[in-house]
Order: C-alpha cells, then structure tokens, then sequence
C-alpha cells in the first residue's frame, strides 16, 4: 500500500459510542476538503459505526487495518 | 440541504440511565449531518438543569445488573443479587449504585451525560424545554443552561411533523 500523507490524527483509544464518532466528527470539520484525518479507536463497534458515519456524511473511508484490537481509519474529507 | 435528514426526540425520563440514549443519539445524529431536536418533557425536563443530578435506581429495573467496577476480572464479572428489600429501602443504595455506574462508564471510556449534552449543543442540535411541565413542576429558566427553547406540543410536532426519525424516550 502507498504511504498515505494523513493531515491530522486523532486517537480515541479507550473511548466508546459515541465519543470516536463525536470526537472524529469534530476533527474533520477542522480539515479541508481532500485533506485526510487518521483515526485511532479501540472501540469494536467503532467499526461499523465509522462505515455507517462515513456512508451518511459522504466523507470517504480510504482504509480500516486492525492490529490487536486497535483500529486505524484514514478519513478523506469530502 | 434539501436532503438533510431530521430526527425528533422526546425526552420523558430523568435517571441517570434514561438520560444517556437522547444525548447519545442527538449528538450523533448531528455528526452524521442530521438535524436533531429533543423536547424535555415531565422527569426529562431537569436534564435540562444547570447541574445534571440524574441517579439511578436498581430497585426500578429489575434487570440491571449490579456489578463493581474494581477488583479482579473475575470480580467483576459477578452479578450481585440485591434483593428488593435492600434496594428499596436501604438509604442510599441509588446514591451507591449512581456512584458504581458512573465510575463503570468512566473506567469503559463512555462519556459523561455533561460531556455529551455540552457536544449536543456544539453541533446544534435544539433544545426544548416543555413549558407546561415547568409551570407544574415550578422549574425557573434561569435554573436552565442556555440556549433553551420554551415550547409545548404543537412546537415539538411542527418540527417532528418533517422528522425522519421520531423516537419517544
């Protein structure tokens, strides 16, 4: 996979529903438009909970890796 | 945008444990670019207060677990059996039981009902404060945060009338 520039990361290990989504919510409308915010979550739910969130704000989910039970989303703005 | 999508909420409990699904719903209905709108009605109207002293009470819902927050995982894991007699009349059993739920969310990373109401009104999502249960309840605005609305029924239902989403809680 080619190196991804990420313009911002936000790490929401040990948060749960909803705070990842508020928290990443928050920290994409800092972002401009293409730019790209990485996410960090331990939260199992946060999985589907970012493809919804993703799904509904038009914003795009460019990848989700897991690596022991931490999950990385990169977020391009839309 | 012509397509936002709208939900309405109605806000009717006050403990601490009915409190969380308005807050947790509205504040993420907003990040998802929805609008949202709950209207505080009966015991949901002091969530509307300055200072949230939502409890809850175990000896009302026979199915919450009580479980302690500390101690070994094995610990943890035991559902205690509090029999009626104990959580109904022991002065502060809800005191102790708040106490141990607050401290389960904290420790699990789940956010306070301030923190999630104070994202509500970050992301816009309108508060309504029930006008006829302030006056039977002898609630004053200045008890309130700002940034409340005052309404009644027909306010809720104008906008819940154009809701995607309606939900009664």
């Amino acid at each position: 996979m080619s190196e991804v520039v990420c313009n911002m990361e936000l790490n929401c290990e040990g948060l749960n529903c909803p705070l990842p989504i508020l928290k990443t919510k928050k920290a994409i409308d800092s972002l401009n438009s293409g730019e790209i915010l990485k996410m960090i979550a331990t939260d199992p739910g946060s999985v589907n909970d970012m493809a919804s969130w993703a799904k509904r704000t038009g914003h795009e989910l460019v990848s989700h890796t897991e690596a022991a039970n931490v999950h990385t989303f990169l977020i391009r703005k839309k | 945008m012509a397509d936002t999508k709208k939900l309405a909420i109605i806000a009717s409990q006050g403990s601490l444990d009915w409190a969380y699904p308005p807050f947790i719903l509205a504040s993420t209905a907003a990040a998802m670019d929805m609008e949202a709108v709950i209207f505080f009605t009966f015991y949901g109207l002091p969530l509307l207060k300055k200072e949230i002293e939502a409890k809850v009470s175990p000896h009302s819902n026979p199915a919450m677990p009580m479980k302690m927050p500390f101690g070994s995982k094995e610990f943890q894991s035991i559902n205690w059996p509090i029999p009626n007699i104990i959580s109904g009349n022991v002065p502060g059993f809800d005191n102790m039981a708040t106490m141990l739920m607050k401290e389960t969310f904290k420790k699990k990373g789940v956010a306070t009902i301030e923190q999630l109401r104070g994202m509500c009104q970050e992301f816009g999502v309108r508060f309504i404060a029930c006008q006829m249960t302030m006056e039977v309840f002898g609630f004053e605005k200045e008890e309130f945060i700002d940034g409340v609305e005052y309404g009644g029924a027909a306010t809720f239902l104008e906008y819940a009338a154009d809701a995607n989403i309606s939900l009664f809680i």
